[in-house]
């Protein structure tokens, strides 16, 4: 068939064209074997794990910050309760989940070491995906102007950014060394395609499937 | 829609305190049809003052439902997929037994030899009644307030008879604020000579007592916020034999309202009842001194949905809060929202518009797994 001829790597040939239009989602949708456990951190409407129940089958549930995301995710029938995840974690017991979902949060987190070690406790995979700030647009913004960057995926000013930690490629990936995780996948994306080339300074987004 | 209210008749009830009801009513009412394999059943649990009418038009006096914004054609609980129903709790006064009811073995009303009820006797009489219409599992048991608790009595004593629960402004077990509540109500009854150690029937009975019981109880459903918008300082004058000497300016309207309450609740509750549920209310504790509250949801296979309100001081979202986290430290599927409401503890019962969408969802995603498991269990 056409499509098998393709040069695309085996990982991304499953694409799912209809996964929510963001590429993130996208990968982490590959990432989750079927009928699996699944905790989203930070799941907003739910949008992810209500697209994992549907289509892969997946028991999920996900906790929210904001009343009224998590409205429209109970609305969908959807296992979600309003929650921080800082605090949240804990209540869950050992290995519940075949994997925990961070993405686009991790920045946002109080203690994100924390959380990552949370993560891989409650369960036996976790999936991390986060803004690069290490990305070049932000260093030459910083070196150009002076001022906290704003980007494309950091676009708030310093005062009511919700991203309270700036974490790079590097920085992360020291992180996961320390805490003795193992990387089984990862993926860098610039607007939202997938690159390989130099990810801590090109990437805008990084998507990490991490095991103990 | 008008609706009749239909009465089941059981020999016996066994009771927590070792006692057994003979002859033991349920008074319920239902809405929409029930289908032919009896699984579209949900079952809806009234608060401490209401009865088995929820919906509709009554038959008796054509008063409408207390959720009446809730259930019906197209509205939260549609009765146009689900048989909702709802039944009067034992130690009521809508039709079940309770204290005011004749005492077969005397002939006369209980009064005060109606034995201690508890929460979990009250869903043991629900119990025998959906087994009596033949329904296997609920769909939902919900409720409100003290329907709440009837809710997490359900998942905790019949786990398989329920395939979600849905508990509202509720909470496991009451706080010394909460009983403090219901124990200066019961101290107004039992303080007015009219009470008579509760053998009261022939009599009037502690009218004045009851009456201030329920004003009590209203305060503590609504919030600062709803009172200031609904009276604030505003008075009401001139009414015939409103103003007493000294009031110049009239009553507030608070109070107005507050008497009004309190003299027409007279005029619908059993002052036996109202002590022997708000006993059972505060006796309830659903994970007990011996188990912690995690251990005691261990068996529940259903799915929850957990909701509080903002403005509710009465029962706060911390308490929903600890149903929520033992049910997670147990990965239960649940979900959990506080929603935003200046109703107070009035919410669950105003705030349709808030609660519909949530409610809706929910069992849709609960029913289907209900269809998919009895297809499968054909196959």
């Amino acid at each position: 068939m056409a499509v098998a001829a393709q040069t695309s790597p085996p990982e991304t040939s499953t694409f799912v064209p209809d996964v929510l239009g963001r590429e993130d989602y996208r990968i982490i949708s590959e990432m989750v074997d079927d009928g699996s456990r699944v905790l989203d951190l930070g799941c907003g409407r739910g949008t992810l794990i209500g697209w994992l129940e549907k289509k892969k089958g997946a028991q999920c549930r996900g906790v929210e910050l904001s009343p009224k995301k998590v409205r429209t995710a109970v609305a969908a029938g959807l296992s979600v309760y309003q929650g921080d995840i800082d605090s949240g974690l804990a209540d869950y017991p050992d290995g519940a989940f075949d994997y925990v979902v961070l993405s686009q949060t991790l920045q946002e987190t109080r203690q994100p070491r924390n959380v990552l070690h949370e993560m891989m406790r409650v369960g036996r995979r976790a999936i991390v995906a986060f803004p690069n700030f290490g990305h070049w647009s932000s260093r030459l913004a910083l070196l150009r102007t002076g001022r906290a960057p704003k980007t494309e995926h950091l676009p708030n000013e310093w005062y009511d950014t919700p991203n309270i930690h700036f974490v790079t490629i590097p920085d992360f990936e020291e992180l996961i060394k320390e805490e003795e995780l193992r990387v089984e996948k990862s993926y860098f994306l610039r607007r939202d395609r997938r690159i390989r080339f130099r990810p801590s300074l090109c990437a805008d987004t990084a998507v990490y499937l991490l095991s103990k | 829609m008008i609706v009749h209210r239909k009465t089941v008749r059981f020999d016996e009830l066994k009771l927590d305190c070792g006692e057994t009801l003979r002859e033991v009513e349920c008074a319920y009412e239902a809405y929409g049809k029930l289908n032919e394999d009896r699984s579209n059943a949900i079952l809806v649990l009234h608060a401490f003052s209401g009865d088995a009418h929820a919906a509709g038009v009554s038959d008796i006096d054509g008063r409408p439902g207390w959720w009446e914004n809730m259930i019906g054609p197209g509205k939260a609980f549609d009765t146009d997929l689900y048989c909702v129903m709802c039944s009067n709790v034992l130690g009521g006064c809508g039709g079940t037994t309770g204290p005011s009811s004749t005492n077969p073995d005397t002939g006369e009303p209980y009064g005060s030899s109606f034995p201690e009820i508890t929460i979990a006797d009250m869903v043991r009489l629900q119990k025998k009644l959906t087994d009596a219409l033949g329904i296997r599992k609920l769909v939902s048991a919900v409720g409100g307030s003290m329907g709440g608790m009837q809710a997490l009595q359900w998942a905790v004593s019949y786990p398989e008879a329920c395939a979600s629960v849905m508990p509202i402004a509720t909470t496991a077990r009451h706080s010394a604020q909460q009983i403090a509540f219901n124990e200066v109500g019961r101290q107004a009854i039992v303080a007015d000579a009219g009470f008579q150690g509760g053998d009261y029937y022939g009599t009037d009975g502690p009218a004045r007592g009851l009456a201030v019981a329920r004003m009590v109880g209203h305060i503590t459903y609504m919030s600062d916020e709803s009172m200031r918008e609904k009276f604030g300082r505003r008075r009401r004058r001139s009414e015939a034999g409103e103003a007493p000497a000294g009031e110049t300016g009239g009553i507030f309207e608070v109070e107005s309202y507050l008497r009004y309450r309190g003299g027409q609740f007279v005029s619908r509750f059993d002052a036996n009842s109202y002590i022997a549920i708000t006993k059972a209310m505060d006796t309830f504790d659903l994970a007990g001194e011996h188990q912690t509250l995690g251990e005691v949801f261990d068996p529940c296979g259903g799915r929850f949905l957990v909701f509080s309100f903002t403005s509710d001081w009465l029962y706060p979202s911390y308490q929903s809060e600890v149903i929520v986290r033992a049910l997670r430290g147990r990965n239960k599927e649940v979900a959990y929202v506080e929603l935003p409401s200046n109703y107070g503890h009035d919410a669950f019962l105003v705030e349709a518009g808030e609660q519909t969408e949530l409610v809706r969802g929910f069992l849709a995603k609960t029913y289907e797994r209900v269809l998919e498991t009895t297809s499968s269990s054909i196959a």
